[in-house]
């Protein structure tokens, strides 16, 4: 497991054990199999074959890139089994045996674009990983630019693992973008952040707008390369809830007091809770069962209430746009009120007409 | 245009980052033959260090990164890699395996995510597009060329490790301790490994599996150059900094590593050797 999905287990290993120490679901204690996809497609689909097959599980929390959930996504179709995926993703997918407790675009892209929009930010760079989820979200931002107004100057990409970006930096210089929006995955925005830092271009100039850098990952960046920058998500460690100033300590007297919480761990934790509600509403584990009942089934989480769209098995969240402070912590400016309804196919936008 | 122009100090900066993680290598496998693996992961070891001395100081860190990684190398050359001497793909699993272990250590010391390493005050700011962190590295390579250049031609250890490259059995009968010449030369190219991982702290990611993203550039590089070359080491490593800098800049980052790897394809059709090689007449 690499750096993320490991703090993602953790979370979901700490509601397993709160919902134990409530008296578990049905009368019967949760017992978790834990399995690593090492990173690694194909391995994901294997451990998800075993989880089903040998230790027959009841559902299956996990995945993280969207490679990994498209690997796993034909052994749960035809094993007719439930896997909860708790990562924000590029939208466009709605399997009927995957729960995605993360933000679909709608909830995550979207929002921050109303935010760059609304700040003036009318020329757009877009630089991503080389892969599923930069490519089909920046066609989504090149979608609703078009509609409203903004310039994309430029679309970069770089392969997964890259860490050389003095050239893009240059090319960034060049195009003089209002505000970069970015789509790296994993150690590329260290190596990214770290270039564009010592080139001299630091927030005030010109703001990146992230969709992967949470909490976890400010720290390995260098809180001094990346504050002031912006970032989009559901949830942040910071986020004022009671559920979540009970999530955060509870996560810290587990796993200690130098830990943090970021929106994927949420979004994990979520999900366990999700499916035990679903459960009990079912009064069985079976998949078919589960599914039926999951549809409203409604929490009030650290993130604020997140209720289960039946029809598209994503969940209702609400959107969250943060500036990444001196301290490695991320301070909400801007949020959408509600919990915004998940449109994985943006279905409800004239500009994405074009897209699906 | 002034992007095309800036272009030319970006490649020669990647270049010098390319240089300075193959130089190692260039001992290690251009004169040893040892398809070392873990090579990565003696990179990863020296970034570490830079972390664990951010408090004394970042140039006090480039030396102990090199005794570090240099006596990690050492290590597993006299546990393991003298084993394999002669048997290149069993020390390329070998080695392979080695460095899963290393990264493996690394999570459970350092945990999996990266790690913070700020740069030294002084590294901060730039010269035109060329930021001082990396007039540093430049600077770094430099100076790590010209060390090992007057090691291997000004002195005497440097000479019997250019004769045991050259012709080893005739370098044993000549009365020179090859296992001791292997063993300095493994420090050697695992130090500067060391060194590398310490200033790539200043533009890249610090966590267990950073060697990976280095260890096939810096194959690239000595192969291309020629295995045991310095100074092909060097005209390679510039050479793809530039080829992929201005590829990258023409297309993206994905086709200018497509680019540096049908360049070197091709050229290797043609000096399957690389840039330079030794003629000698030893059998192997």
């Amino acid at each position: 497991m690499a750096i993320s999905e490991v703090t993602v287990r953790d979370a979901e290993l700490l509601a397993i054990e709160e919902i134990n120490a409530a008296g578990g679901v049905l009368g019967k204690k949760l017992e978790p199999v834990v399995e690593d996809g090492a990173s690694d497609w194909p391995t994901f689909a294997e451990k998800a074959t075993k989880l089903i097959a040998q230790d027959k599980v009841a559902t299956v929390f996990g995945g993280w890139t969207s490679a990994s959930r498209k690997a796993m996504l034909p052994v749960f179709e035809k094993r007719k089994a439930l896997l909860w995926y708790p990562v924000q993703y590029e939208g466009l997918e709605s399997s009927p045996y995957i729960f995605y407790t993360g933000a679909t675009t709608n909830q995550q892209i979207v929002p921050g674009l109303d935010y760059l929009k609304e700040q003036g930010k009318k020329k757009l760079f877009l630089v991503g990983s080389d892969y599923v989820f930069p490519r089909t979200a920046n066609k989504i931002i090149k979608a609703y630019a078009a509609a409203n107004g903004m310039e994309v100057l430029g679309e970069e990409y770089t392969p997964l693992g890259h860490t050389e970006y003095s050239t893009l930096v240059n090319k960034v210089v060049e195009a003089k973008p209002d505000a970069v929006f970015n789509t790296l995955n994993g150690d590329s925005n260290v190596a990214f952040f770290k270039q564009l830092k010592s080139a001299g271009i630091g927030a005030d100039k010109m703001p990146v707008m992230s969709v992967s850098v949470a909490e976890e990952e400010v720290k390995g960046i260098g809180i001094d390369n990346v504050a002031g920058h912006l970032v989009a998500w559901n949830y942040y460690q910071t986020t004022e809830t009671p559920e979540n100033e009970k999530f955060v300590a509870a996560f810290k007297a587990k796993y200690g007091a130098d830990k943090v919480t970021s929106d994927p761990m949420e979004a994990g934790y979520n999900a366990v809770h999700l499916w035990a509600e679903a459960v009990k509403k079912a009064g069985s584990t079976d998949v078919e069962a589960v599914k039926k009942a999951a549809g409203g089934v409604s929490l009030d989480r650290p993130e604020g209430k997140v209720t289960i769209d039946g029809e598209n098995q994503h969940v209702y969240k609400t959107a969250r746009i943060g500036v990444i402070q001196p301290d490695g912590q991320i301070k909400e400016v801007w949020n959408s009120g509600e919990p915004i309804k998940p449109d994985p196919y943006l279905k409800t936008y004239a500009w994405a007409g074009g897209l699906v | 245009m002034e992007g095309m122009v800036n272009q030319l100090p970006i490649g020669l900066s990647i270049g010098a980052v390319l240089l300075l993680i193959a130089l190692g290598l260039t001992f290690t496998f251009g004169q040893m033959g040892v398809i070392n693996m873990a090579h990565g992961e003696f990179i990863m070891a020296g970034a570490y260090t830079a972390y664990l001395l951010q408090g004394v100081g970042f140039l006090v860190a480039l030396p102990v990164a090199f005794v570090v990684a240099g006596v990690m190398g050492l290590i597993l050359e006299r546990t393991l890699i003298r084993r394999f001497y002669g048997r290149p793909l069993d020390t390329l699993l070998l080695t392979w395996g080695v460095s899963l272990i290393l990264q493996q250590l690394a999570r459970d010391l350092f945990g999996a995510p990266n790690v913070q390493v700020a740069s030294p005050e002084w590294l901060r700011g730039g010269l035109g597009i060329l930021p001082y962190n990396r007039l540093f590295i430049m600077g770094l390579a430099a100076a790590s060329v010209v060390g090992i250049w007057a090691y291997m031609n000004r002195t005497g250890q440097g000479r019997r490790m250019r004769a045991v490259m050259q012709n080893r059995r005739l370098a044993a009968t000549s009365g020179i301790d090859t296992g001791r010449v292997d063993q300095r030369t493994f420090f050697i190219g695992s130090g500067l490994a060391g060194v590398a991982g310490v200033a790539l702290t200043l533009i890249g990611p610090v966590g267990p599996t950073l060697g990976t993203y280095y260890i096939v550039d810096a194959f690239l590089v000595v192969v291309a150059g020629g295995l045991g070359q310095l100074r092909g080491a060097v005209l390679a490593a510039i050479g793809l900094g530039l080829l992929n800098s201005y590829a990258e800049f023409w297309s993206d980052a994905s086709l200018a590593k497509v680019a540096v790897l049908v360049a070197i394809i091709g050229f290797l059709q043609i000096r399957p050797q690389g840039l330079f090689f030794v003629r000698s007449r030893a059998l192997t």
